[in-house]
């Protein structure tokens, strides 16, 4: 997650990451090993923190596939970040049933929060900020997906201090 | 502590959303609580079960008939016809049809498809299936596949619900463990493989050809139909694609007979089914209960409009869904045909509820950002048309509206819809052409005073 240290270099595809790559290659047919791309497309990101340039050649010597076919699945899908983020992408839902329910207010909390507005990272690089479409998780709104891959639900403005904080005082004292 | 133990403090527990207690007859829902959704808990439940019982291996004597044990492909199909069982992810298409469609007898390689790439706004029922229940989507999957004689399958799961498709890879892992899955299932003649997949932001990816795009590694744009996917589906093989809950629903039909599904909803519109309620009500969440039920009986459930307020108006089956003033709502019963006699859909069954203290004009310009950030780009009146939708709302919210601007709404509109390859542009137009049938004094209004009817909306 640390962004700092990647720049542009390619992620070195380890044997860590070659066997995650593997293990979503082998769910598809042979001839088809394309349609892995968006799984280690979403692992070099978790890696990484993001998918650079390199990145994406890296992905399609390993799956044999046109760098430019790569870079449209890259392009095409929300999540996929194209430059660096902070080590924490907080996406908040402002969609209709969360606007019904807070949504917005929590982005808004957070933007005076952070000190940034939608879209920037703080300059400590610790937090990224996004508005984000609807996350599937509308009853439980307001919510936040934190790196891609947490769901955070019910987020008050009490809770999302306390999960601001917390990462902050867990980033001090690591 | 850690980042991720912090943020797993912040994780939903289900309990809000799915074990309230207000389910009414819920079969997919049923006796769920968070914990206990491993194969074990799936099994102590009856799972399984239906899966045995076709394959003839659940110890049940042979048909006296035909001294077969176990359910054809054409019995198990005519239950599901039976049942009245519609499709659950928007389209309501009938369940057991669409199975009957599959060429059974193509000779290659044939692919079932789940949809679990739930994002139409207002819809979060899938997630908690896919949670608490994974291996009800298994079964489902299995008995499918069973019938339309096919031998591999994948599980499309939405991008954002990451821990549901990590959920979903332990279940499936459990289900190969057990000989659930894999070769020779059971020690029979089927063999079924199953995959998880997952998005990774895109809305159109909920439209069946754009998930069979993504799913081969491409961009989410939706293809031209016909062909329809039972005859060229993934990788250009016949494939058959149901939605999550549609899935979950067979383990129970097969248990009980179609008759009994169809019975617990009403003629054509047969079972249960989930509807997830957020806005302003008490306490938003998925509720299973009869199709058939009224919608007064749902907000109850629900505990009615939040804060006691009066009841302005719903979008009753997820943002596409043309929105119906709470006169109507107020009227209906919460099944396919009801709502689609009343003007609008069931659709994903997401229920959108307003009190009288929201702005129409404020709703449309959130949904009509939505439409124009989703739409894939590839059909003029969708791409062009969506962005002119939400410009035009815009400049009604901020008070520069022109009084012609509700004509050239709906001429917009009327520009997109069944021009497109896909429903998105349909998804898009209906909304806007409903809330200004419904409220147009309301955009009056504002481009009349430059500002809101209802100005507490914040």
């Amino acid at each position: 997650m640390n962004t700092a240290s990647h720049g542009l270099q390619a992620t070195a595809l380890s044997p860590e990451l070659r066997a995650r790559f593997d293990k979503e290659v082998a769910k598809y047919p042979a001839d088809q090993k394309q349609s892995a791309v968006m799984s280690c497309l979403s692992i070099v990101q978790q890696v990484a923190g993001y998918v650079s340039a390199s990145d994406e050649r890296m992905v399609a010597e390993y799956l044999d596939m046109p760098l430019m076919a790569v870079h449209e699945v890259t392009t095409f899908y929300n999540m996929y970040n194209q430059t660096p983020v902070g080590k924490f992408k907080l996406n908040v839902c402002t969609n209709l049933p969360c606007q019904l329910r807070d949504g917005s207010k929590a982005l808004k909390h957070l933007e005076r929060k952070l000190g940034i507005a939608m879209g920037g990272t703080t300059s400590d690089g610790m937090f990224t900020l996004q508005q984000s479409e609807c996350l599937g998780a509308c009853a439980d709104s307001p919510v936040m997906l934190v790196n891609d891959r947490t769901m955070c639900s019910h987020m008050s403005n009490e809770k999302l201090d306390q999960l601001i904080d917390g990462l902050k005082a867990g980033e001090a004292t690591s | 502590m850690n980042a991720s133990q912090i943020l797993s403090q912040f994780a939903a527990t289900g309990v809000q959303s799915c074990f309230h207690g207000q389910h009414i007859t819920p079969q997919i829902y049923a006796d769920l609580n968070g914990s206990n959704w491993r194969l074990k808990d799936y099994e102590a439940r009856g799972g399984y079960q239906a899966l045995k019982k076709i394959l003839g291996v659940d110890g049940a004597p042979p048909n006296p008939d035909t001294g077969v044990a176990g359910m054809t492909q054409d019995q198990v199909i005519a239950t599901v016809k039976e049942s009245a069982l519609r499709g659950r992810g928007g389209a309501g298409f009938p369940t057991g049809l669409k199975w009957s469609f599959m060429p059974r007898q193509f000779p290659g390689q044939k692919y079932l498809v789940c949809n679990s790439d739930e994002g139409e706004p207002g819809t979060c029922k899938d997630r908690d299936i896919l949670m608490f229940n994974p291996h009800i989507v298994i079964e489902g999957m299995a008995i499918a596949a069973y019938a339309m004689g096919i031998s591999v399958g994948y599980n499309y799961i939405h991008g954002e619900i990451f821990s549901a498709y990590d959920r979903f890879e332990e279940a499936l892992e459990e289900a190969r463990a057990a000989g659930l899955l894999g070769n020779q299932i059971l020690g029979s003649g089927f063999s079924f493989q199953l995959h998880a997949h997952h998005g990774f932001g895109a809305y159109i990816c909920g439209e069946e050809t754009a998930l069979l795009e993504s799913l081969e590694g491409k961009k989410g744009q939706p293809r031209f139909k016909p062909p329809f996917p039972a005859s060229y589906g993934l990788y250009g093989k016949p494939t058959t694609i149901n939605n999550t809950e549609t899935f979950a629903a067979v383990p129970w039909i097969i248990r009980n007979g179609g008759a009994a599904y169809l019975a617990c909803g009403k003629p054509n519109n047969g079972g249960t089914k989930i509807f997830s309620i957020s806005g302003d009500v008490e306490r938003p969440g998925n509720y299973e209960i009869p199709l058939g039920t009224p919608f007064a009986k749902l907000l109850e459930l629900a505990g009615g409009v939040r804060g006691g307020r009066a009841l302005k108006a719903v979008i009753p089956g997820g943002s596409s869904a043309p929105i119906l003033p709470a006169h109507i709502m107020m009227d209906i019963t919460m099944d396919y045909d009801g709502i689609a006699k009343s003007g609008s859909m069931l659709g994903s069954g997401a229920v959108i509820v307003m009190d009288d203290t929201r702005c129409m004009v404020k709703s449309l310009q959130r949904l009509s950002y939505f439409y124009m950030h989703e739409s894939c780009g590839q059909c003029t009146p969708c791409r062009e048309g969506t962005g002119w939708l939400s410009r035009v709302v815009d400049r009604i919210e901020q008070g520069q509206g022109r009084e012609e601007d509700m004509q050239l709404l709906d001429n917009v509109a009327e520009n997109i819809q069944g021009r497109t390859i896909c429903a998105l542009g349909d998804a898009a137009a209906m909304p806007v052409r409903a809330m200004i049938k419904h409220f147009r004094p309301e955009f009056e209004y504002h481009v009349a005073h430059k500002t809101c009817m209802v100005p507490a909306y914040v």
